[in-house]
């Protein structure tokens, strides 16, 4: 099977300085795929890169088989995207921003009306088409940039944080329309700081960080490899220690050799921790 | 086609402000008539041509000029920096020339209806004004020409303040000195050649020369030509640059 995406040894310098270090990464099509890091590791440079924004400094970039830095007009029409800021034009209702975007993609006339119309449905903004941009919710802002990027039925989608700023309730409800553009063939690369919500959508994730690659594997993996029992012990400060255990047994051995007087909690281990944990080794490591 | 595309979207978003933008484009050229045309100018005689006909080329000149750099840059930079929808073009399977020329389209087109309107004001208010084949060329030049100055600014600039400082610096200096309200045989010869860089200068030479049915002057036509070039040329590099 053909990967969707292709990185390796990519690196992007700006005045010297080195965005992404020697990035390799292969996504498989069909995947539902998270790339995780702390604010500044590079995850941003990345996608531009990956969408034709930005010139990498070295390496090699294969969208569906297809380079970028060869042909990026052949790239441009295999892959969708939704920002992580509100890039619809406010000038225009959320049809107009649709038609403008299929007539950039060279949908048809009778496309564009049909893929229009399917498209408002499948996010359920139909009875909205007509509403200027400023004149919608966050939720709506976002389900209609992700109708505006699947109008030329990309192979792959860009989800730049596509939740952020939404109410817990219009975030479940993308996560749904997320898992059923992935279920209906559309490859997902997807790019959040919402750590449970990579855990709820993908199939594996890449946690990066200062523009490497420091850990790569599906969600239950890297908790297994973590320890799947965390527990967390308040220090004599206000502070709290982090321990991760295989098994509940393991972490009862530990607990039980703590002073009776600390407060201790023991919990399922989650996505979260095994961010912290290697991301902050790492800051510590530095 | 795609550059339709282009400029298809900014014509829906300027039908749903039509009446405010016509009102609001003619209130400048209208308060440079009555001020230079019939309140200054009352009463001078240009080499046996009235004031009034004199100025009202220069007016349509500045306001071609001001609506044509504005309705392409403007609008660029917001599309840019504010809105951020520039990228999604970027990221359209579309030629780089296609998203210069719709992105320069929407100037051209405001340039066009602005001069136009005011151009109907004109025409009751100055009547004699000869509206030949050389006055439609020249004001189609000088809509391209700005409005391709325009799409270079907005891709150059960092900020909106930039915009704002190329129009203080740049435009409004030029609106004034541009041959639009004196002669520039009036001026010392020093001056005059300085002002010869302006491609206003050569755009309300052409134009006034169209309207006052004078003979063509070929060569302003000429370099008002070259700026519409050098700024298309200018603003593909930079397109080329910021694209991958």
């Amino acid at each position: 099977m053909t990967e969707m995406i292709e990185i390796s040894g990519l690196t992007k310098e700006y005045s010297g300085k080195r965005i992404i270090d020697g990035l390799d990464l292969h996504v498989d099509q069909g995947e539902l795929f998270g790339f995780l890091g702390p604010n500044g590791a590079g995850k941003t440079t990345t996608i531009r890169i990956l969408t034709t924004l930005t010139k990498p400094t070295s390496g090699k970039v294969l969208i569906n088989g297809i380079d970028v830095a060869k042909d990026p007009a052949g790239v441009k029409a295999e892959f969708g995207i939704v920002q992580q800021h509100l890039s619809l034009n406010r000038d225009l209702t959320i049809a107009e921003n649709l038609e403008l975007h299929a007539r950039l993609h060279h949908l048809s006339r009778s496309e564009r009306k049909e893929r229009i119309s399917d498209l408002l449905d499948y996010v359920e903004l139909t009875d909205h088409s007509n509403y200027l941009i400023d004149n919608i919710s966050g939720g709506m802002k976002r389900r209609a940039m992700i109708a505006r990027a699947l109008i030329h039925r990309p192979k792959l989608l860009f989800l730049d944080e596509p939740t952020v700023g939404l109410d817990a309730q219009t975030r479940r409800k993308v996560w749904d329309l997320i898992r059923k553009m992935n279920a209906d063939g559309t490859s997902v690369f997807l790019t959040t700081h919402y750590i449970e919500e990579a855990e709820a959508l993908c199939n594996r994730v890449a946690i990066i960080h200062h523009g490497r690659l420091i850990s790569l594997g599906a969600p239950l993996t890297l908790r297994q490899n973590l320890g799947m029992i965390a527990v967390e012990a308040k220090t004599n400060g206000d502070g709290t220690r982090y321990r991760y255990f295989k098994d509940r047994d393991a972490a009862s051995q530990y607990i039980s050799e703590l002073p009776e007087s600390q407060k201790v909690v023991m919990r399922e281990s989650n996505l979260e921790d095994v961010f912290v944990e290697i991301t902050g080794q790492k800051v510590l490591g530095d | 086609m795609d550059a339709y595309s282009i400029l298809w979207s900014d014509l829906a978003a300027l039908k749903r402000r039509w009446p405010r933008y016509l009102l609001t484009t003619l209130v400048s050229p209208i308060l440079y008539l009555i001020a230079f045309g019939w309140g200054l100018g009352r009463g001078i005689n240009m080499n046996g041509t009235s004031y009034l006909a004199f100025v009202v080329p220069g007016i349509i000149a500045l306001t071609a000029m001001n609506t044509s750099f504005n309705g392409a840059g403007t609008r660029l930079n917001v599309d840019r920096l504010y809105f951020k929808s520039f990228d999604e073009c970027l990221m359209a399977p579309i030629g780089l020339l296609s998203l210069l020329v719709g992105k320069a389209s929407i100037g051209v087109v405001r340039g066009l209806v602005s001069s136009t309107a005011f151009i109907a004001v004109a025409l009751i208010l100055a009547p004699g004004f000869h509206l030949g084949p050389l006055f439609v060329m020249g004001l189609i030049i000088t809509c391209l020409t700005f409005a391709f100055l325009g799409v270079l600014v907005a891709l150059m600039a960092k900020s909106h303040e930039d915009m704002a400082t190329f129009g203080s610096l740049i435009l409004m200096p030029m609106t004034f000195l541009g041959g639009t309200f004196f002669s520039l045989s009036q001026v010392p010869s020093t001056l005059k050649y300085a002002l010869y860089i302006l491609p206003l200068t050569h755009s309300s030479i052409c134009l006034r020369a169209a309207a006052l049915g004078e003979p063509t002057p070929w060569s302003s036509l000429i370099i008002l030509a070259c700026f519409m070039l050098a700024f298309f040329l200018g603003g593909m590099a930079v397109l080329k640059k910021i694209s991958i």
